[in-house]
């Protein structure tokens, strides 16, 4: 990059804090491959829509109150009175549930391509932290209407942590600030909630630091070798990525204009009554897979009296554990998958399985969302174990026997080869 | 290009088992699983052009006021939001004056009464929620201003509810101050019947059948529940006509953009 | 196609200037809808649809006798109302030749001369001066004093002796009937 083409006011200020540099290096030139495809537009989404929860949020703050006598009356004010204080709640409501699409959407397309082995495990790592704090965020998130569901699914959710053996009473107490979820827990969890974002945000800064040092996956998931193979982000991806934003805000915007409480239930809209239990208590759709997982572990399980630490395991407890498990698993994916390929192109066996791993996901989601009855809780089961027996068993087999085709030599190679086919 | 045809129908078909779990998953359990679903009504504000038919919005809450206030607050409506059904300032002057409202103190430290105005919401008819409940056989009539957001497919549930009360079929026991609602989850609602033919007599002549002022009354509690709705629906057309143009724009950039390398 | 030679590189150029447009006229619609898209985010920032409605009172002035002051909260402010008789009317336009710090005539001060209609402010440091309930001190000028710093203002809320700069403000009003009138 030539000194000579910056202005100078340009070059005073990246001599003395190289901002325009480093933008030059990692967004302009910045070498990418040249085969990406619409998957991968996932990851700039996330962070665009980072942006956009955080600043509906900030907005949201100036007319909320976290006090369980004003909430709900103050998020009515908002709906009602604030200038825009619709579409800035409609936004950040529908928000939240195009965050989780977006990044459920980006790991999936991760594990399909391999992107979490060498050298980016701690890409994936990262990421899985970053879904952690999300699930936080969101969590406490919906608790601050103050509603039925706010209510209540925060009551089960913290009653959790007391499956814990000998702590788990006091680790609740500790939790509520009370004897049950009440003023002091909304409270703190409208300033962690205000807190979590901008952890978000850190951990953001360093998933991308660590993508920059090893540069991005592509769909052939071989190594990016020669100049051939890549091309600067700026103008391609840039402008894809803002193609790819177009086509993401028309879908949110249907959802914002046009279907604003699809992906909401409709028990929040009563205020919160800790003398009423709602019929069916269902916490946000991106929660539903690990609360069928939750819910799995009924207490008539008979392997519990055989489990060597049955005198402390109860069914809650066992599905606590599986619950956290499940994502906590995931961070084990770079050594559970032992394949020398990467990606699912060339595995096509490892590909079935991703599919029906995916499915399973699918299914278990709309266990959640049942009640608890009939034939649904032998599905929940069976759809649990097989989450497990997929992440333990079918992954570190399969990638370690089957014997992949072999990929390209390279990515310029396979994009020619693709040109003249 | 065949293969980036497969690719769009896996991702379209991937796309669409997702929605169709997202709806077989999303219709709510019902209680006993007997209740049935409310019959789907027409409403003048669904749909994407949908707005609020103000002549059915003003009966409803002459309905609203005449039949359901009794026992139904509306606390989350202010007099002055009315202007949003086609009021004007004097008639709502009007219909806040005829309201009584508690304030205070004054200089002796009293509470005092005086008339409504546009700025107050709409009186409860209880002092509180126990008062509520203690005055109606132990279950407090809930507040209406959301009620069609707080009930799935709330509009039409709530047509069907009030114009759902029927005898109880044989064998079904209908326990004291309990009343038999057809689509009721559970089918013993508290509340009693509360409109007759004739029961409010219209401003503007329509007939006042029960089916009539049930249609209106909801029309009605669905603005109060959701007045911003046109406003939402209009900005929403503009919005989705911008980012459809807009993304073709970008496309043909992108298009452009990459040439040298497709 | 014409059988001339294609002179130097213009069907280049027109290509330039196709992608050219489509680049400005892209960014162009980008910048105009990001600009609609910000709007609704400062907007909220004013005042609400609640807070404008508390932004005009009205006031029942029957039950104001002659001689009276009354004190209505408008806009989370004090507003002093007082009923003038005929001797603080006349000891008004009277001040209207006096030396005054801050000039002003009486009759540009009201619309009905027995009205007088006051933000109840101090002009000098905010506080509410004494002088509306009956009792209280009206300082030399028989209108209004306020014990902060010892502010004198007169019969028609002008300031005379003391710190403050500038007369009690008078907000906007009209009458909606001889006995019925709206601040704000």
């Amino acid at each position: 990059m030539s000194n000579k083409q910056m202005h100078p006011l340009i070059q005073w200020i990246d001599y003395r804090l190289p901002i325009f540099s480093f933008m030059e290096h990692e967004l302009h030139e910045y070498p990418t491959p040249k085969n990406l495809n619409y998957w991968w537009n996932f990851g700039s989404l996330a962070g665009i829509v980072l942006v956009i929860m955080l600043v509906t949020g900030i907005v949201l703050a100036m007319h909320y109150t976290a006090h369980v006598d004003y909430a709900f009356d103050s998020v009515e004010r908002i709906m009602r009175d604030v200038n825009y204080g619709w579409l800035m709640r409609y936004i950040h409501m529908n928000g939240g549930s195009m965050f989780f699409i977006v990044v459920y959407i980006h790991m999936f397309r991760g594990l399909y391509y391999g992107s979490y082995q060498a050298p980016r495990e701690l890409l994936w790592i990262l990421g899985v932290f970053i879904l952690l704090a999300m699930m936080a965020t969101a969590f406490m998130g919906y608790v601050l209407p103050w509603g039925q569901m706010s209510f209540w699914g925060a009551t089960v959710i913290t009653n959790l942590f007391s499956a814990i053996p000998w702590v788990g009473d006091s680790i609740v107490t500790l939790l509520w600030g009370g004897f049950s979820v009440d003023n002091p827990t909304l409270n703190r969890f409208f300033s962690l909630h205000y807190l979590m974002p901008f952890v978000i945000v850190g951990l953001v800064f360093v998933h991308l630091w660590a993508l920059h040092m090893h540069k991005s996956n592509n769909p052939l998931g071989i190594d990016a070798k020669t100049d051939q193979d890549c091309i600067p982000f700026h103008p391609y991806y840039t402008v894809k990525d803002m193609f790819g934003l177009g086509v993401f805000l028309i879908f949110f915007a249907y959802f914002v204009f046009f279907a604003p409480n699809f992906f909401g239930e409709p028990d929040n809209y009563i205020p919160a009554n800790p003398l009423q239990t709602p019929p069916h208590i269902v916490p946000e759709w991106y929660f539903l897979p690990y609360y069928a997982i939750l819910r799995a572990f009924t207490a008539d399980f008979f392997l519990y009296s055989y489990t060597p630490i049955a005198w402390i395991m109860t069914a809650k407890l066992a599905g606590v554990i599986s619950m956290f498990a499940s994502i906590l698993l995931l961070l084990l994916m770079p050594w559970l998958d032992g394949s020398k390929v990467k990606s699912s192109k060339f595995r096509p066996v490892y590909r079935m399985f991703f599919w029906i791993f995916f499915i399973d996901c699918i299914v278990l989601g709309v266990v959640g969302g049942k009640p608890p009855e009939g034939m649904w809780i032998y599905i929940g089961q069976a759809t649990t174990t097989y989450y497990f027996i997929h992440l333990l068993i079918v992954v570190p087999i399969v990638s370690r026997l089957e014997r992949p085709k072999t990929p390209p030599e390279s990515i310029s190679a396979a994009v020619t080869q693709q040109a003249e086919g | 290009m065949r293969n980036n045809m497969k690719r769009l129908m896996k991702t379209t078909i991937a796309a669409l088992a997702l929605f169709g779990a997202a709806a077989f998953a999303s219709t709510p359990a019902q209680a006993a699983g007997d209740t049935p679903k409310p019959p789907k009504q027409s409403w003048s504000f669904s749909g994407m052009f949908g707005t609020f038919d103000r002549a059915a919005a003003q009966r409803g809450l002459q309905v609203y006021r005449e039949v359901c206030s009794g026992c139904h607050s509306l606390r989350l409506v202010h007099f002055r939001q009315l202007a949003g059904i086609g009021y004007k300032e004097d008639q709502i002057k009007a219909i806040a004056a005829e309201v009584d409202v508690q304030d205070g103190p004054n200089d002796e430290g009293e509470m005092f009464e005086r008339k409504g105005l546009p700025a107050d919401r709409f009186p409860s008819p209880f002092e509180n929620d126990k008062a509520a409940a203690a005055a109606n056989n132990g279950k407090a009539p809930p507040d209406l201003s959301l009620m069609t957001k707080a009930r799935f497919n709330g509009p039409d549930y709530l047509h069907a509810l009030i114009t759902g009360f029927a005898e109880a079929p044989s064998g079904v026991e209908v326990p004291d101050g309990g009343n038999y609602n057809t689509y009721f989850p559970g089918h013993i609602i508290a509340m009693a019947p509360p409109l007759a033919d004739d029961g409010v007599e219209y401003q503007d002549g329509t007939k006042a059948t029960v089916g009539q002022m049930a249609k209106d009354v909801t029309t009605f509690l669905s603005w109060a529940a959701e007045p911003e709705l046109e406003e939402r629906k209009s900005m929403g057309i503009k919005v989705l006509l911008f980012l459809i143009f807009f993304t073709g724009l970008l496309f043909a950039v992108k298009r452009k953009i990459w040439e040298d390398v497709h | 196609m014409s059988d001339t030679a294609d002179p130097a590189g213009s069907a280049e150029f027109d290509e330039q200037t196709r992608r050219d447009f489509l680049f400005t006229t892209t960014g162009a619609v980008g910048a105009v809808g990001a600009a609609a898209a910000v709007w609704p985010f400062i907007d909220q920032m004013n005042p609400a649809a609640d807070t404008l409605a508390l932004a005009s009172t009205e006031v029942d002035l029957d039950a104001i006798e002659e001689g009276q002051s009354i004190t209505v909260v408008w806009r989370g402010k004090p507003v002093f109302i007082r009923h003038r008789s005929a001797a603080e009317i006349k000891a008004a336009t009277e001040g209207d030749k006096v030396d005054l710090p801050d000039p002003a005539t009486d009759a540009s001060r009201v619309k009905q001369a027995k009205w007088l209609i006051l933000v109840g402010v101090c002009t000098h440091l905010g506080c509410i001066p004494l002088g509306n309930k009956s009792g209280e001190a009206r300082g030399d000028f028989g209108g209004w004093f306020c014990p902060c710093h010892g502010s004198h203002y007169d019969t028609s809320g002008r300031i005379r002796k003391g710190p403050a700069p500038l007369n009690l403000k008078v907000p906007s009003y009209e009458f909606l009937s001889d006995a019925k009138v709206k601040i704000g």
